[in-house]
């Protein structure tokens, strides 16, 4: 049988990528031990949760989530970083709908602890918006996306978020440098190609996706532009994957299957941020919990 | 005559050619020009903001307009005093601090100096008719102390800004685009002007901060008029006191200044210089694109401190609405202080804020060293008289990096030999050893 490269290694070696990048050029307000602890406490959470719930340990998915968070989550309290850790891990294998994963681990987590408390944050300014490392990123998360499969999800968010920060400057008769701007920065680009695409967490049909990327979009225009509330994005992800149920029902289509996904591409293991178990675990999971 | 006026989101004067100067107040020590400083008082949506600045022109020259969010009543407008902004400044200065080395044969730190960063016509009443004709509306007309002040609001921009022509203000080219997008975002203008003989009366010869209380979602400072015509970059300071912890920028990049940083003696006469030197260094390095935090820090202490923290009844004074003087215990209150260098190419869009939960002090702090010049003959003397020479060169090079100076003249102010550049001991002064 051919062996193809596990995508998951793309993602883990493209996030360690700009976590060293963000750590060594771009001050970010971490540090390597802290992002090593939270990069260990999730792969920890996955052993844990694995144990508990019977399924097979595989650290790769939880290292996604530890690596995401330590990108984008801050915190003074070492313990809450611990806790964000425990929460993604575990929402996979708590919250869950017709054997699908609801929220984004690490979404879910940073939403979960933000709405907690006041003592964790998130910098979106953190990575400044030099062209040469958007481009970087682009390439780094396209090919990731692109291995990935439902891709369209990402494109048509693209999509809907430029039309939403053009149209907004082209009403306000702003000059183009500041949808420009906007779009230049690297939480943007995380969201767009590392959490949105998460197959597990997006609608079935790819009407349902691109319905989805558009709900996205406008949620975070109204967090952002209209409650002037910081990180749209995080929140409307979160509020709109609690509708991703729905739109499975009036968009139905294909369910993401382990099996289809890898006769697809091949023997490809295909995964995501959220992607705990081989097929067999999955459907013992998702029947034990139902 | 050149006329002067002083420039934070937008500031005009009427007829004259734009100049935005701003100087040091502190010894008269001129520190960074075209700049401004704010404290944004915040909590919730509420936000009092204090705007300082150190006009030094004809007071009928001096004029403001600045978006607002919200329409602004008598009672959310007050004058402050300046010795407040003073005050704030002097406490979160980036500072220099001495050490004495021991007679290593057998520490106490001072704070050595502080550096005060930036100590930087009466109104025609216009025909409230033709105002209405260019779709101009004055809300609201006060006179508060010295200032003249009024609130607009505006259907379009190009109304504003014939409004404000035919009411001798001086509009840059590219005004009425930016004038433009604030009006669609609702925002009203509060346009202040000196109300010269209200000063007369009062006797202050100078401009005392004005200060707006407003509630608002919107937590950001609107710079883009200021860079619609300005000669060359600004500079701003803001001091946000809040009650989570410290503040940052959501749309540009916010670094620390760097910090704890050794440095040659001689840098305790030439502060000012090094500082100046220091802050243009890293936003070069930066590429003009970030905010500096220079002080993060829990207003009940500081170590050292600069100055002492602001009392209770300055913060209630500030705007810091939920201090009491009858409380007891802490001020809750987290101070911090950023600086940016702006111009229109590199800060494209206002700036927007976030208070975030990060409570971790920081300050931007300057190591001196004083050597150990006894007489002691021991083991541990030699040694000591041995690293010396390696520290100061490190002092050397820090300084070099830190403000871009020539690592030579640095060494040549040191009286260091610059033949010897490394520091490092020469090979063979390790082979029998």
């Amino acid at each position: 049988m051919e062996r193809r490269f596990d995508p998951r290694l793309y993602q883990i070696g493209a996030l360690t990528l700009l976590l060293l990048y963000g750590l060594t050029a771009l001050d970010f307000d971490t540090t390597f031990f802290r992002a090593a602890f939270v990069i260990g406490a999730a792969i920890g959470a996955q052993w844990l949760c694995s144990r508990i719930w019977s399924v097979r340990f595989d650290p790769r998915s939880a290292a996604i989530s530890g690596l995401s968070l330590a990108l984008l989550l801050r915190a003074n309290s070492i313990l809450l970083l611990l806790a964000a850790a425990a929460i993604a891990v575990s929402s996979k294998f708590v919250i869950r709908w017709h054997g699908k994963h609801i929220f984004n681990p690490t979404n879910f987590a940073i939403v979960a602890v933000m709405i907690a408390t006041p003592r964790v944050w998130v910098s979106p300014g953190q990575w400044g918006n030099v062209a040469f490392f958007g481009f970087l990123i682009v390439c780094l998360g396209g090919l990731v996306v692109n291995r990935a499969s439902r891709s369209d999800v990402t494109y048509a968010f693209m999509a809907a978020w430029a039309a939403v920060l053009i149209g907004r400057s082209l009403w306000l008769v702003e000059p183009m440098t500041i949808p420009l701007h906007r779009m230049e920065n690297g939480a943007l680009l995380l969201f767009t190609f590392f959490m949105i695409s998460d197959p597990k967490t997006t609608p079935d049909s790819r009407a349902g996706r691109i319905l989805f990327a558009i709900l996205v979009a406008s949620g975070a225009w109204y967090v952002q532009f209209k409650m002037f509330h910081t990180n749209g994005i995080l929140w409307s992800l979160a509020a709109c994957s609690l509708l991703v149920p729905l739109i499975d029902v009036l968009l139905p289509g294909n369910k993401y299957e382990w099996g289809r996904a890898v006769s697809r591409l091949r023997g490809l293991v295909v995964c995501d941020n959220s992607a705990t178990t081989r097929p067999r675990d999955l459907a013992t999971l998702a029947g034990g919990i139902s | 005559m050149i006329r002067k006026y002083f420039m934070l989101a937008f500031l005009i004067a009427a007829n004259g050619h734009a100049f935005c100067g701003f100087y040091v107040a502190k010894g008269d020590a001129k520190i960074f020009n075209h700049a401004s400083q704010v404290a944004l008082v915040r909590d919730g949506d509420r936000t009092v903001m204090t705007m300082a600045n150190d006009f030094r022109g004809e007071p009928r020259d001096f004029a403001v307009v600045i978006p607002v969010p919200t329409t602004i009543t008598r009672e959310q407008i007050h004058i402050a005093d300046k010795a407040l902004i003073d005050h704030l400044d002097a406490y979160s200065s980036p500072r220099l601090v001495e050490y004495f080395d021991y007679d290593p044969c057998r520490m106490v730190a001072f704070d050595a100096q502080r550096m005060p960063a930036a100590a930087m016509s009466k109104m025609q009443v216009a025909n409230e008719e033709r105002a209405r004709s260019l779709g101009v509306t004055i809300e609201a007309r006060y006179t508060v102390g010295e200032y003249d002040i009024l609130i607009l609001s505006a259907s379009q921009s190009n109304g504003l800004e014939t409004w404000l022509r035919e009411n001798g203000y001086t509009i840059p080219p590219g005004a009425s685009s930016v004038l433009g997008s604030y009006i669609r975002q609702n925002m009203k203008f509060f346009v202040a002007k000196v109300n010269l003989t209200e000063q007369t009366k009062l006797g202050y010869n100078y401009l005392r901060p004005i200060q707006v209380a407003y509630e608002s979602p919107k937590f950001m400072l609107p710079v883009r008029l200021g860079t619609v015509n300005a000669a060359g970059a600004q500079e701003l300071f803001v001091y946000a006191l809040t009650r989570k912890g410290r503040v940052e920028a959501t749309n540009y990049r916010t670094i620390k200044l760097p910090s704890d940083v050794d440095v040659p003696l001689y840098v305790r006469d030439d502060f000012t210089p090094f500082y100046k030197a220091l802050f243009s260094e890293q936003v070069r390095k930066e590429n003009m694109s970030t905010l500096f935090t220079e002080y993060a820090w829990d207003m009940n202490w500081c170590d050292p401190c600069a100055a002492e923290p602001l009392s209770r009844d300055e913060l209630r004074k500030l705007g810091v609405f939920w201090v009491h003087d009858t409380n007891g215990g802490a001020a809750d209150v987290f101070l911090t202080r950023l600086h940016v260098r702006y111009d229109r190419e590199h800060f494209p869009e206002d700036l927007v804020f976030q208070e975030t939960g990060d409570r971790q002090n920081f300050q931007a702090r300057y190591v001196l060293h004083h050597p150990w010049n006894g007489s002691s003959d021991c083991e541990a003397a030699r040694n000591y008289k041995q690293s010396l020479r390696d520290r100061q060169e490190r002092e050397a090079r820090n300084l070099s990096s830190l403000t871009g100076w020539s690592v030579e003249d640095v060494r040549r102010k040191m009286h260091l030999a610059s033949n010897d550049t490394s520091g490092e001991k020469k090979w063979w002064q390790t082979i029998w050893q």
